[in-house]
């Protein structure tokens, strides 16, 4: 598969949220208002192509000459666990700004299922270190895209009049479920008519 | 065999991972400054925004570099204030702390109604179809977007679509004054007793027209009772002198025709 090819398979064919159905805690969570619906996405960005890359190298580089494959669950939630907290210490000394931004959503995305579920599609599509890693950017833009269209949608259904027993969040799911209904639309034809699949 | 196999594996990678952790949290560690802490917790912790920074925290950290002034808490006031200048040993003048209040008392019946609204449940975009459907432009609206964006539950309707605020709870951080189309919720100083509710700035004969309780600027509370702090500027009566209370305050009040004067 080209590069093309996987970017647009994990924004819209396979989107975490609308199409895996995964990822749905920060989803529903941090959907309320855009500023920050976008400061998560893009903390899940970071985090998902760091992580890809860094559980690329573990199991390449650890588990499979160890032979050790069945292993791969734990060993990658304890390695993104991980990550992600030694992330959010850098970045806290690095450069304050940036933590205020996206800091106060990193430990929401600690053992946050996406960024496993990345990690584990990658070998399971046997991808090589280059289309991991993008893999794992085009997966967080996929994310950051359905939590900003939810965050929209969300800020308008909270000024409209809704019945008080689908107040909130009953409406939000019901919202995200039509939303998944048009994000079936997208499929592998998609890939075959723009002649991106290998 | 396996089982005992991958048990080490997981408990080395999982003690040199967190080894790493522990190793990492030494280095990169950040010293706060203690008189930075202690702002923080003098902080009242609403995280309004009224001061003009992000929330508390960042407020007192502006305080702390020296970038903001004291004393532009509005929900701590004098006390946060006072705590301020002495965590940084600074001399603090007073400062006024401000309330919100309602410039309108018309419920749903004091004024005629154009035209049926039915849309958004906000007053502002009712506001964009011929500035609302009541006859009185410059008066409340009634739909409440004050009530939602209060931080602190502060304002209310009452069982006829009168919109009040509670002085209790208020704390003055003028987000309703912001949201309001219609600019008819003021903030004015706490010490404040005497108010005039209209703000409706149209001669007399057409106020009447508009609203059964609006002010019709007839100046008896100006002429009948000079000292009694209230002044019309432009029909509308409004009370300028806070720091006298006199008896004739109190007349004016008694005696004003549409009887629009009210006491906190």
């Amino acid at each position: 598969m080209t590069y093309l090819g996987i970017i647009i398979t994990f924004i819209f064919i396979n989107n975490f949220i609308l199409v895996k159905f995964l990822g749905l805690c920060p989803f529903i969570g941090v959907s309320k208002n855009s500023e920050s619906a976008i400061g998560m996405g893009l903390s899940v960005t970071f985090v998902t192509a760091t992580a890809s890359v860094i559980c690329y190298l573990s199991y390449y580089m650890l588990l499979v000459p160890l032979k050790l494959e069945y292993l791969r669950t734990m060993v990658f939630i304890l390695i993104i666990a991980t990550l992600v907290q030694l992330i959010e210490m850098v970045i806290k000394k690095v450069s304050p700004a940036l933590y205020k931004a996206l800091g106060i959503y990193l430990p929401l995305i600690t053992t946050n299922c996406a960024v496993l579920g990345i990690s584990i599609i990658n070998i399971d599509e046997s991808y090589n270190l280059l289309e991991s890693f993008i893999a794992g950017i085009s997966a967080g833009l996929g994310f950051t895209l359905a939590i900003i269209l939810m965050s929209n949608i969300r800020e308008k259904l909270s000024i409209t009049p809704v019945r008080k027993w689908f107040k909130d969040v009953p409406i939000t799911f019901i919202s995200a479920g039509l939303m998944a209904m048009s994000f079936m639309a997208f499929d592998n034809n998609l890939l075959i008519n723009l002649g991106l699949t290998a | 065999m396996i089982v005992f196999y991958s048990f080490i594996i997981l408990l080395l990678i999982g003690s040199i991972l967190g080894f790493f952790l522990s190793v990492a949290e030494k280095k990169l560690k950040i010293s706060k400054d203690s008189k930075l802490i202690e702002l923080e917790n003098a902080m009242p912790g609403a995280n309004c925004g009224i001061c003009g920074f992000a929330g508390c925290v960042s407020y007192a950290e502006a305080i702390f570099n020296g970038k903001a002034k004291i004393g532009q808490c509005a929900p701590g006031g004098q006390k946060v204030a006072d705590k301020c200048s002495s965590i940084m040993g600074l001399n603090q003048e007073k400062i006024q702390k401000l309330k919100a209040v309602v410039f309108c008392n018309s419920d749903l019946n004091s004024t005629e109604k154009e035209y049926n609204y039915k849309g958004l449940n906000d007053c502002n975009s009712m506001y964009m179809l011929f500035k609302g459907s009541f006859s009185c432009k410059e008066g409340c609206l009634h739909l409440g977007s004050c009530i939602n964006i209060c931080p602190e539950n502060a304002i209310f309707k009452d069982s006829n679509g009168r919109i009040n605020v509670n002085e209790e709870l208020c704390i003055g951080c003028g987000k309703c004054v912001n949201i309001c189309p219609t600019h008819v919720i003021k903030l004015i100083p706490e010490q404040q007793k005497y108010y005039v509710k209209c703000n409706n700035h149209q001669k007399g004969i057409f106020v009447k027209k508009e609203c059964k309780i609006g002010c019709i600027g007839c100046k008896i509370c100006q002429i009948k009772y000079p000292d009694s702090g209230f002044v019309v500027n432009d029909n509308l009566a409004s009370y300028s002198d806070k720091s006298t209370i006199s008896e004739n305050t109190k007349k004016a009040m008694e005696n004003c025709p549409q009887n629009i004067i009210f006491q906190i």
